[in-house]
């Protein structure tokens, strides 16, 4: 071994070290704690091994011991895929414009644009959601909003619902969906633009037949950068949503409150982070030498 | 994309007013908020004028200000301990390329990938079944973990945009290693160092997800006990103490852009 390789794995170590024993060592336990039994008040029982846990996504069991379907619990997933995804679509209804009229900004626009569009992904993400409850609540400001401008006198009825819940999440996960589909459009040939309105195509054409299929890897990494967080996310759906829009996240840590239920919830966190890493590797593996998110 | 203003096909109809209301979206809670929270009526959401009253009343509870005390402590130990691993892990994996280190890039940056919850349940049970008590020392274990890709990006950024025959032209003037990384190395190095600690500061002192798992009853940090608050009810002191969270954390990035854009 070389000196200068010596040198290498010292300078590695001290992060690999950290990241090793305190993260992956930990998802390694989390992995194991999830075959085991519960104990009767909390903690688990270290000898008996046991699938229950992920049968429990789906049965109960009855006091006989028979199982019997219980769907609560696919639900609280079917529900977090369905919000999760809505989100990715909202925030490309809402990112894509705007993507492209940064792109299209002088160089030091741009990066003021781009500034702005990061420093609320710098702020405290608890607050921010807090701020929609001002917003969105009865007698909130959104509320006094519609009030005002004659549209409606009702009260809003939005917070803690599926809505309010997508809101937030759009909210939050945002940027994310922008700064890489600007990345993409900014590298963008504007030649091939100016060849397409050339050949007589117009603004609707040269968009669809162009700049959208080019910004395709963009809108690929910024809908995984916002679903991903999204799926696992725990704040907004305590914050905006009822006990009728709970998500995974919520479900997950009641198992380590209230319910005392380690090895479920141990086992549902695995099948969360087997969902992202799967959601990942097929963008890599479909995406791997378009140009990377920022 | 470079465009050509003056050409009329290039004006696509309704961006300009989307990109508005898209800033608006992002911003108007932001806004929102902070107005509110110079608000005198004791109802949050109510107007009734100017008052910086409910600064004063976060400022004197003794329980925020722990809180915060608390906050302080975990984000400075984190940053110091997660940005120098970092640096060192930087400056490692620069230079040449070897077998082994796009895993090793990866692994830096797991904690970014993994969902916060996951992080959360794995580093609780974790503590708890190797017998370690929960408190500071435990978020501020679990905080450097998490800190170290959002310090490391930043520096190794810098180290790639470098001009490599700086090294080598120390190393023809006969500097050693040593001499040769602390008179030319680490001085270029430093405004990524310095951004980094900085990202890697506010996204310790922001953290609630793992904290609100892994602190013990004494270790309450300043976003752990917002959440408290605004369990209980929308109050003028949530507002407030929101609103100064805020502000410290946008005063942070905006200097760690400004030192991160420092000449190169």
């Amino acid at each position: 071994m070389t000196a200068a390789t010596r040198r290498r794995i010292l300078q590695i170590a001290p992060a690999m070290a950290i990241i090793g024993f305190f993260m992956v060592a930990p998802l390694g336990l989390m992995a194991y704690v999830s075959l085991l039994q519960k104990g009767v008040n909390g903690g688990v029982v270290w000898d008996v091994h046991t699938t229950e846990a992920y049968v429990n996504f789906i049965f109960e069991r009855d006091f006989d011991d028979s199982l019997i379907v219980n769907t609560d619990y696919l639900q609280i997933f079917a529900r977090s895929f369905g919000l999760s995804l809505l989100t990715a679509v909202l925030a490309l209804a809402i990112g894509f414009p705007t993507a492209l009229y940064m792109a299209m900004q002088p160089e030091g626009r741009r990066n003021l644009l781009i500034f702005l569009v990061t420093i609320p992904f710098w702020t405290n993400l608890l607050v921010r959601n807090y701020a929609w409850i001002l917003l969105l609540r009865n007698g909130g400001l959104v509320e006094g909003l519609l009030r005002w401008l004659g549209l409606s006198d009702q009260p809003l009825g939005l917070m803690y619902t599926p809505y309010a819940v997508s809101i937030g999440l759009t909210y939050s996960y945002l940027p994310f969906m922008v700064l890489p589909i600007y990345a993409s459009l900014e590298k963008l040939d504007s030649r091939l633009i100016e060849a397409a309105f050339d050949l007589g195509a117009d603004r609707r054409r040269a968009l669809t037949r162009v700049i959208l299929p080019l910004a395709v890897p963009g809108i690929a990494a910024g809908c995984i950068l916002v679903f991903v967080p999204a799926l696992g996310a725990y704040v907004t759906p305590e914050l905006l949503g009822g006990g009728k829009s709970m998500m995974i996240g919520n479900l997950i840590q009641g198992q380590f409150a209230a319910a005392r239920n380690w090895p479920f919830g141990a086992a549902l966190a695995f099948a969360l982070l087997a969902i992202v890493l799967l959601a990942m590797m097929i963008y890599l593996m479909r995406f791997r030498r378009a140009p990377a998110a920022p | 994309m470079r465009v050509d203003v003056s050409n009329p096909l290039w004006r696509f109809r309704g961006i300009r007013a989307a990109t508005w209301l898209f800033f608006a979206y992002l911003y108007l809670p932001i806004v929102v908020l902070i107005v509110l929270s110079f608000n005198e009526n004791r109802l949050a959401t109510i107007w009734s004028g100017f008052s910086t009253q409910w600064y004063g009343v976060v400022l004197g509870n003794d329980d925020i200000m722990r809180a915060a005390t608390n906050s302080l402590v975990v984000a400075t130990t984190a940053t110091l301990a997660a940005t120098f691993a970092a640096t060192l892990a930087a400056l490692g994996m620069a230079k040449t390329r070897f077998i082994g280190a796009d895993g090793i890039s990866g692994l830096i940056v797991l904690p970014l990938v993994v969902p916060e919850v996951v992080t959360a349940v794995a580093t609780l049970l974790f503590f708890i079944l190797i017998g370690f008590r929960l408190g500071l020392t435990t978020v501020i274990v679990a905080h450097t973990v998490f800190c170290i890709p959002f310090a490391y990006l930043p520096i190794r950024a810098r180290l790639e945009g470098m001009d490599k025959a700086l090294g080598e032209a120390a190393a023809d003037l006969y500097a050693s290693d040593w001499q040769a990384f602390r008179r030319v190395t680490l001085p270029l190095l430093w405004p990524g160092i310095l951004s980094g600690a900085m990202l890697a500061f506010i996204i310790s002192l922001d953290d609630f997800v793992i904290t609100y798992f892994v602190a013990g009853a004494g270790a309450t940090t300043l976003p752990v006990y917002i959440f408290g608050m605004i369990r209980i009810g929308i109050t003028p002191e949530v507002n407030a103490i929101s609103s100064l969270m805020l502000i410290v954390s946008i005063l942070f990035v905006t200097l760690s852009f400004l030192v991160g854009r420092m000449r190169r």
